[in-house]
């Protein structure tokens, strides 16, 4: 597509990035039918394309963000599926990563919206305030009801609506050290711990490290890792993010240096997806662009890294696994066969819910902030899940456990948890 | 060369703009109208894009009445009006003009009926083409026009164009598989025409309507055809060592008398393209490449190869190769499907849509490659070859006004060209604004004006989609 930039701007990296991605689109439109923002809206304004000419306008005539231009990215799930369906290549990631900033950084948000997303930001990638949050969501649950009636305060009741009655105990997967292999010992990887599951599904990471030390190998939680940035990446927050992803790199180049490290494995795919990219987020920072890139290319989701390890057959256990392929995996990761693999060999029946490739709605922190298209996604998620007549919902990320979770009777649990059980683990306590 | 004109923009309605938005306001919905003008934006151009037009407004209707609504309110203050379906228009059918309403039908998605027993789907016009299959699949059939950009163009869009597809060599183009349709016209009237049989008494209207580019009136809902899936489908890739030789086996293939389902053409830089695209497998040893789909039981599989695989031996055949399983073929098709927008990789282009006899498809091949060359542009050619229907891509850098004027004008050579091959300007991507000036060499002023006249019993003050299909000079005065 034509582009219109001078050269001036174009002396801005991010600028000329944004170009770049431009140039690649050739406004076929292919990305509206994946979309699921516009298969439920159907306005190509909250399409792909239509994001991308809005931003292409903003961008190439220098201008300040503004109310339009927000609403219509704000929808943006970052699911990505645009990026699977794209033919001619453009890196829609990038480019609405660049946009998500250029608002952050020109445009001054209505004062209820500022507050949720400081809130979020603040909260929500720190474990032991998110844990303390949880409790208060706890005890505010009642007014709910209230706050949905008030639109500016409708984020506040999603985020009532998605906190679990219960906290599930503190866990001891998180504390640094190294859990050791059991015999021979076949690798060391180390696993992130992350922000928001620690305190949600602890049980993710304890069978992840069950899982590898029993086939040999040694599981490294390092020391000062925190949440991957993703959370404040999507909401244009970069320097933030950049400090996330800064401070973990020293702890995993440490790590590197200390014993050296064959993965970094990740247990929920929206970190992956940031991960992965880290190597493109410091790309202009001369300190850290090439250990970056070396975390970026370590940087495993757990499928990989067993896929890797060829595991055994397993007889059938006669359970229906519905596979539910978060957009962080299939669609960020490209990660689409090896879970579904995996599960098959592991004596599941793996059934493939239809309209597979949309988005469930959860998208970080997307369900907060844009409930009722989120309400939407979920019911149509869960209503072709449940068409599966699957005994079990299996995922590889959080964030879609917690949304689909809320909307079915299926129990749901992560890809590891069953992986975990085939292979001599204990069973999902879900499943008993 | 000249850029491609548009109708200069009624004044009087210009004018009028914040009174018209605040009567849509009215007419419809909030969340169906846009009108701020960031938003029309993304709403002035579609896939054919080197050409744009900011909209007046946009409405985002969800029923039929809503757009007769609509309808009435434009006719009666003289107000252009342009459909647009899904925007995937490469010749710029849905491009807007700065004092049209686009009528979007985004919203109008849902699948109303699927009658197995009558062998039939009706479905609002904004129902993707390929989302109609998805939804008869179960019952075992599916709709046959495949545009490649069936993934997101919708019914209405194809209603629009006439639109065809790889597998329309076999079961003909949309308007061999639309029975039906619901319609406003342009003073806001609904008419029905057609239902759920093959043909109606009277003159074919319906005929008429498909492939009008949205000038006779605006198609809100339609009943297709749907056919029974075949026992099993097996795509074939033979590779030649030149695009002469796959080009006069197509013909032979099609001479002989044995209809495929599709016979799809690639030459080389197409073959590249598409394989780092979609790692099809497509052989990047051969100049050109035929994928050839039989369909049917086994042993019809078979002889049916057996026969075009001989055929393809006179020819000097280089490579043969079947897809060895239901994933390969699905990605021999998906590269093919995507070969335009993987284009997009490489350099901009533009699509040429123009038809031509089998017999002449060597040689147009030939002078298409000439004709490129001698702008000093590179071509991909990759095309429904069983229908004679090419579809060179002319690459080119957007970037770069004079590389789009020699682009745009090596384009009108190559459609003259199909012209005077005793082909026609479109095959199935319709006229648009893309070939509007070269009507007058496909027809005389009188075939020109007789359709004219068939467009304005429809349309006689020249409201629906006006910049499009008839050359602006020439026309009756409205």
């Amino acid at each position: 597509m034509q582009t219109n930039f001078t050269a001036e701007q174009l002396a801005d990296p991010h600028v000329a990035e944004s170009e770049k991605i431009l140039r690649r689109c050739v406004h076929c439109g292919f990305c509206t039918a994946t979309c699921p923002t516009y298969v439920t809206l159907g306005n190509e304004l909250d399409s792909p394309r239509g994001r991308i000419y809005l931003i292409k306008d903003m961008l190439e005539n220098g201008r300040a963000a503004d109310a339009e231009v927000v609403t219509h990215i704000d929808r943006c799930l970052s699911c990505l599926a645009c990026v699977t369906t794209c033919p001619s290549g453009v890196n829609y990631m990038h480019l609405v990563d660049h946009a998500r900033v250029h608002i952050e950084k020109t445009y001054r948000r209505p004062p209820m919206d500022r507050l949720i997303r400081q809130v979020l930001a603040t909260v929500l990638p720190y474990p032991g305030r998110f844990r303390l949050a949880l409790g208060l969501a706890r005890l505010g649950r009642p007014l709910a009801p209230l706050l949905r009636r008030v639109a500016p305060l409708k984020p506040l009741a999603a985020m009532l609506d998605l906190a679990p009655q219960a906290r599930p105990k503190p866990s001891t997967s998180a504390r640094p050290g190294s859990r050791g292999s059991e015999g021979e010992r076949r690798g060391r990887v180390a696993i992130l711990s992350g922000c928001a599951q620690p305190v949600l599904d602890p049980g993710i990471n304890e069978a992840t490290i069950r899982l590898l030390t029993r086939l040999g190998v040694e599981v490294v939680v390092p020391q000062g890792e925190g949440c991957c940035g993703a959370l404040v990446h999507h909401m244009g927050k970069e320097d933030q993010a950049l400090a996330f992803a800064r401070s973990n790199i020293d702890v995993w180049i440490r790590e590197i240096e200390a014993g050296g490290l064959d993965a970094i494995i990740i247990t929920a795919s929206g970190c992956g997806t940031t991960i992965k990219d880290y190597g493109h987020m410091l790309r202009l920072d001369p300190a850290y662009a090439d250990k970056a890139a070396k975390v970026s290319a370590l940087a495993k989701d757990v499928s990989e890294y067993l896929s890797a390890l060829e595991l055994p057959e397993v007889e059938s256990r006669g359970l229906a696994v519905a596979y539910h392929s978060a957009c962080s995996m299939q669609h960020g990761q490209k990660i689409t066969m090896a879970p579904k693999v995996l599960l098959r060999k592991a004596g599941f029946t793996v059934r493939e819910p239809a309209e597979g490739h949309l988005c469930c709605g959860s998208a970080g922190t997307y369900n907060i902030m844009q409930p009722e298209i989120s309400a939407q996604l979920k019911t149509r998620k869960v209503k072709n899940i449940e068409a599966t007549r699957a005994d079990v919902i299996a995922t590889g990320n959080i964030g879609c456990m917690t949304q689909i979770g809320t909307a079915t009777a299926i129990p749901i649990v992560h890809t590891v948890e069953l992986l975990d059980w085939a292979y001599g683990g204990p069973k999902p306590a879900k499943l008993a | 060369m000249e850029a491609i004109k548009f109708l200069e923009p009624r004044a009087s309605v210009v004018a009028r703009r914040s009174a018209i938005i605040a009567d849509l306001v009215d007419l419809l919905p909030r969340e169906c109208v846009v009108h701020e003008a960031r938003e029309l934006v993304p709403f002035e151009t579609d896939a054919f894009v080197s050409y744009r037009r900011l909209p007046l407004a946009v409405v985002l209707p969800t029923t039929t009445e809503q757009v007769a609504a609509v309808m009435k309110y434009c006719n009666r203050y003289g107000i252009p009006v342009v459909a647009r379906g899904a925007g995937t228009s490469l010749s710029g059918g849905a491009i807007p003009q700065e004092d049209a309403v686009v009528v979007g039908l985004s919203k109008m998605t849902r699948i109303l009926e699927v009658d197995p027993a009558n062998r039939t789907a009706t479905v609002q016009a904004g129902v993707t083409n390929l989302s109609i299959s998805d939804a008869v699949s179960p019952e075992g059939f599916f709709y046959a026009p495949d545009p490649s950009s069936q993934l997101a163009c919708t019914i209405g869009g194809n209603i629009g164009m006439n639109s065809g597809g790889a597998h329309c060599l076999k079961y003909g183009v949309t308007t061999n598989n639309l029975l039906g349709v619901r319609m406003v016209l342009v003073d806001g009237t609904v008419i029905d025409l057609g239902g759920k049989h093959l043909d109606s008494a009277g003159y074919d209207l319906l005929g008429l309507v498909c492939g009008s580019e949205g000038q006779l009136g605006l198609v809100t809902e339609a009943t297709v055809r749907l056919i029974a899936k075949p026992e099993g489908a097996r795509p074939v890739l033979f590779g030649f060592d030149s695009s002469d030789a796959a080009g006069a086996c197509v013909a032979d293939i099609i001479g002989s008398g044995i209809i495929p389902v599709a016979i799809e053409f690639m030459d080389k830089p197409a073959i590249e393209i598409c394989e780092a695209f979609a790692h099809a497998g497509y052989p990047l040893d051969v100049a050109a490449l035929l994928i050839v789909e039989v369909e049917g039981s086994e042993a019809e599989m078979e002889a049916m190869l057996k026969e075009i695989v001989a055929i393809a031996g006179r020819h000097g055949v280089r490579t043969v190769r079947e897809s060895q399983s239901a994933t390969e073929a699905a990605l021999i098709w998906k590269g093919r499907k995507s070969a335009f927008g993987a284009t997009g990789r490489i350099a901009d282009y533009i699509c040429m849509d123009g038809t031509v006899p089998l017999g002449k498809l060597s040689y147009v091949l030939e002078k298409t490659s000439e004709i490129v060359e001698r702008y000093g542009l590179r071509v991909a050619n990759v095309f429904h070859a069983g229908d004679g229907n090419m579809h060179p891509l002319i690459l080119f850098n957007a970037n770069d006004p004079e590389d789009a004027a020699r682009a745009e004008e090596a384009g009108n050579e190559i459609l003259k060209l199909c012209v005077e091959a005793g082909g026609c300007l479109t095959g199935e991507h319709g006229v648009g604004i893309e070939k509007r000036d070269l009507m007058r060499h496909q027809y005389s002023d009188v075939d020109l004006n007789q359709q004219m006249a068939v467009r304005a019993a429809f349309d006689s003050e020249w409201l629906l989609n006006p910049s499009k299909v008839f050359p602006l000079e020439g026309r009756p005065a409205a």
